[in-house]
């Protein structure tokens, strides 16, 4: 059904041809900017009611089920709250930066969404360099975070900063390594590439997913882990745990400008949902030929709301890890998997080249004990920094 | 495995979200306004005063003996006798109390005003919904607020209000008994002057 | 004309970044303006449709070094020290030296053959054009670069290392 795949990309071109030829690139692009905020903005809004629900049912208790059917207008009830409340600054603070953080770190992540493909001909911009432009961005909002812990003059802000950002870029190098398989196999940086790259289908209907090979899915896993702890989301929530440090480096934030880290934080969950499915789960393709009919959006879209229900599903069963744990995890553990899943995609790419008819299954089972074995041995390095068993003694 | 207990814990949770549609034992809430959970017997809150019959005043068991005045800790009760004297359960002519304030915001719900009353008159309320926009006065309750029939301390707490009754019944089977075997005695003959010395 | 205004944009952001680098009295603000500057430059190079190297140019300058400076700020307290007078009392002798250095640049820029005002054509550096000339053409100053990071590493690894406890059996 292409009329229905392509319903936004025509709607947006027939409101632009209403307008004279010179003007039409501007209101094109005003078109998309306009549409993405609604959308994403919607979904912050409806993300974070959903994600409060489905806690609860998770933890044995309804989420918040008041204010509106099924408590769905709650973020109404919460947007209105946030807007009144007073918005103090303190006396020692450094204003202008103070006032500038909540900018630097939405401004970024606004901009992520350009690059992503959400349907067939439904990126807002094709760049050549698009992953580039998207991880370049998310590192310039490290420093709006500390920019808001700095200027608070609050030593737990200072120091839950700093946290922030040590996990921060601790946690960048393997996203960013967990990447380089699939710009390998795929031959380009463009996300409208990578996508067409995994548009094709084998085995009888099953499309070529990058998740559906071995380095795929380790690369997947890899990706989100990174990916839960760039968005400081639990277990990695160490920055801003309530139990911890207050509220880390947004003590000293209310009303709007909290508001702003809060949907700051979302959208960067979002974009960074929304590269997780670009590049490792096909995009807007379908999972099987036959099921091709499905618009392109309806699966990037669907696809988007499995992995959010995934991450809802992680902060609910895990723990918050302590910073040494976190640090440990990211340089001992991953980075040192991510190098070794690159091996094994080139392992994978080589191999591709056999031509029998078990060569799909060996395949397989070599690439897979090529990230396992390692993946044991790393996970038994990391034992070592448990403490050991508590001794019990008893007064007699 | 490496990695296993993460599996499980995160199978436990999907459990929780599936089961929590159609398992009761999975999602416990009760919730407030419009569902409460059933009070336990012995739960107690507030004092308050239990009458016989119909009507709370002529039918309240209090004599204001006021011992229950002096145990209270926080001295929370004030009781000010009544000149006027109205008959108990079994017939005997009783005290009453003009007044008996309890200061709900002071008191602290130990029950020693209730271990301590020898008329079973003072007994455990179960009520917490007492909040009031009155704060010169609403939280302080007089006798009638504090007057509750007996078959509510029935319906309260079951066990002790039967002892009680049963209690009360034979006492008043015996009381009638005695007045009986009064009545049905004969005359005592007169004493016989003592022998003049 | 549109590219002319841009470029005049970002060239202020960046001159105006790195003035303020160089003139404001708290020392974190020096290090913001600076990534300021940084993010300006970035936004020359996406002008010239180098892509990757603006793109490469904001995640390095702004996304780590601005953060190591930051971070170098914060853990020597050069933060608590608030500089005096922004300037130094012999401005003087610095801004005769600073012009004549700012002279010989320029002379030298203006007199050199390659300042030939060529036709303004798209540069043609996909990335994967890049890929290839770094592979193939420029491998070894790659690899020599790859080598100084390693040792950069190993050395802020050795110096941040906790010392082993040294065995003492007496002590417990």
């Amino acid at each position: 059904m292409n009329g229905l795949d392509q319903i936004f990309v025509g709607t947006g071109h027939w409101i632009a041809g209403l307008f004279p030829v010179y003007v039409q690139p501007l209101i094109s692009a005003a078109l998309e900017i306009a549409i993405m905020m609604a959308v994403f903005g919607g979904c912050f809004a409806l993300t974070s009611v959903v994600e409060r629900k489905l806690l609860g049912r998770m933890q044995n208790r309804y989420g918040p089920n008041r204010v509106g059917p099924f408590g769905l207008l709650q973020p109404l009830a919460d947007g209105i709250k946030m807007l009144t409340k007073e918005d103090i600054v303190p006396f020692s603070a450094d204003k202008t930066v103070h006032f500038l953080a909540p900018l630097a770190l939405s401004v970024p992540i606004w901009l992520a969404f350009a690059v992503l493909p959400f349907g067939r001909n439904m990126s807002a911009i094709d760049l050549d360099a698009g992953i580039l432009f998207f991880f370049a961005i998310g590192s310039a909002s490290e420093l709006a975070v500390f920019m808001a812990g700095w200027s608070s003059q609050n030593k737990y802000s200072l120091v839950g900063a700093m946290r922030a950002i040590a996990q921060m870029i601790s946690y960048e190098v393997p996203l960013v390594l967990s990447t380089v398989p699939v710009l390998m196999l795929a031959g380009s940086l463009s996300l409208n590439e990578i996508v067409a790259a995994q548009g094709t289908y084998t085995l009888g209907g099953l499309a070529r997913w990058n998740v559906f090979t071995p380095w795929g899915l380790a690369g997947l896993l890899l990706f989100l882990i990174a990916a839960t702890a760039e968005s400081n989301r639990s277990p990695f929530d160490l920055p801003e745990g309530e139990s911890e440090i207050i509220a880390g480096f947004l003590t000293e934030y209310s009303g709007f400008k909290y508001a702003l880290f809060f949907l700051s934080e979302y959208l960067g969950l979002f974009a960074i949902t929304g590269l997780a499915v670009t590049l490792f789960l096909g995009g807007w393709h379908a999972p099987f030929r036959w099921l091709e009919w499905v618009p392109s959006w309806l699966w990037f879209a669907g696809k988007f709301c499995a992995l959010i229900f995934l991450f809802v599903w992680i902060r609910a069963t895990l723990p918050r890890l302590r910073l040494d744990q976190l640090l440990n995890f990211s340089w001992r553990f991953l980075v040192p998997l991510s190098l070794i899943n690159i091996l094994v995609a080139v392992a994978w790419y080589w191999s591709g080249s056999w031509k029998s008819p078990v060569a799909l299954p060996v395949r397989w089972v070599l690439c897979a004990a090529l990230v396992a074995l390692p993946y044991h041995w790393l996970a038994q390095s990391l034992r070592g920094t448990l403490p050991p068993p508590r001794k019990y003694t008893y007064a007699e | 495995m490496d990695g296993a207990g993460i599996i499980k814990g995160m199978i436990e949770t999907a459990r929780n979200f599936a089961g929590s549609y159609h398992d009761e034992a999975r999602l416990t809430t009760v919730q407030y306004p419009e569902e409460k959970l059933a009070p336990v017997e012995n739960a107690r809150t507030i004092p308050f005063l239990v009458y016989d019959g119909a009507e709370a005043l002529p039918g309240l068991r209090c004599t204001a003996c006021m011992i229950c005045e002096k145990e209270c800790p926080p001295q929370c009760i004030y009781i000010v006798k009544d000149t006027v004297k109205k008959p108990d359960f079994v017939g005997k002519m009783q005290m009453q109390p003009k007044v008996f304030d309890i200061d709900i915001s002071v008191c602290m719900s130990c029950g020693i005003c209730v271990e301590v009353c020898p008329f079973d008159a003072i007994k455990m309320d179960q009520v917490f919904e007492l909040s009031t926009g009155d704060r010169f006065g609403g939280l302080l309750l007089n006798k009638t607020q504090l007057a509750k029939p007996n078959d509510y301390f029935n319906k309260l707490h079951k066990t002790e209000a039967a002892e009680i009754d049963l209690r009360r019944v034979e006492e008043k089977q015996k009381a009638e008994a005695a007045a009986a075997a009064k009545a049905a005695a004969p005359a005592k003959p007169p004493m016989a002057p003592p022998p003049a010395p | 004309m549109l590219n002319e205004i841009a470029f005049l944009l970002c060239a202020s952001l960046t001159l105006a970044g790195a003035v303020a680098a160089m003139m404001l009295r708290n020392l974190v603000h020096c290090a913001l303006c600076a990534a300021g500057a940084f993010a300006g430059l970035a936004a020359i190079y996406l002008q010239l449709s180098a892509e990757f190297a603006g793109f490469a140019q904001f995640l390095v300058y702004v996304g780590a070094v601005a953060i190591l400076i930051v971070f170098t700020i914060l853990l020597t307290r050069g933060a608590d020290i608030q500089t005096g007078r922004a300037g130094s009392s012999s401005s003087w002798i610095g801004l005769l030296v600073a012009g004549l250095v700012l002279a010989c640049l320029v002379g030298s820029i203006m007199s050199s053959p390659g300042l030939v005002r060529l036709p303004a054509q798209t540069a043609n550096a996909p990335v994967q054009k890049i890929g290839e000339q770094l592979m193939n053409q420029y491998i070894m100053p790659l690899e020599t670069m790859g080598l100084l990071l390693t040792a950069a590493l190993l050395g802020g690894v050795v110096i941040a290392m906790r010392e082993p406890a040294k065995a003492n059996p007496s002590a417990r």
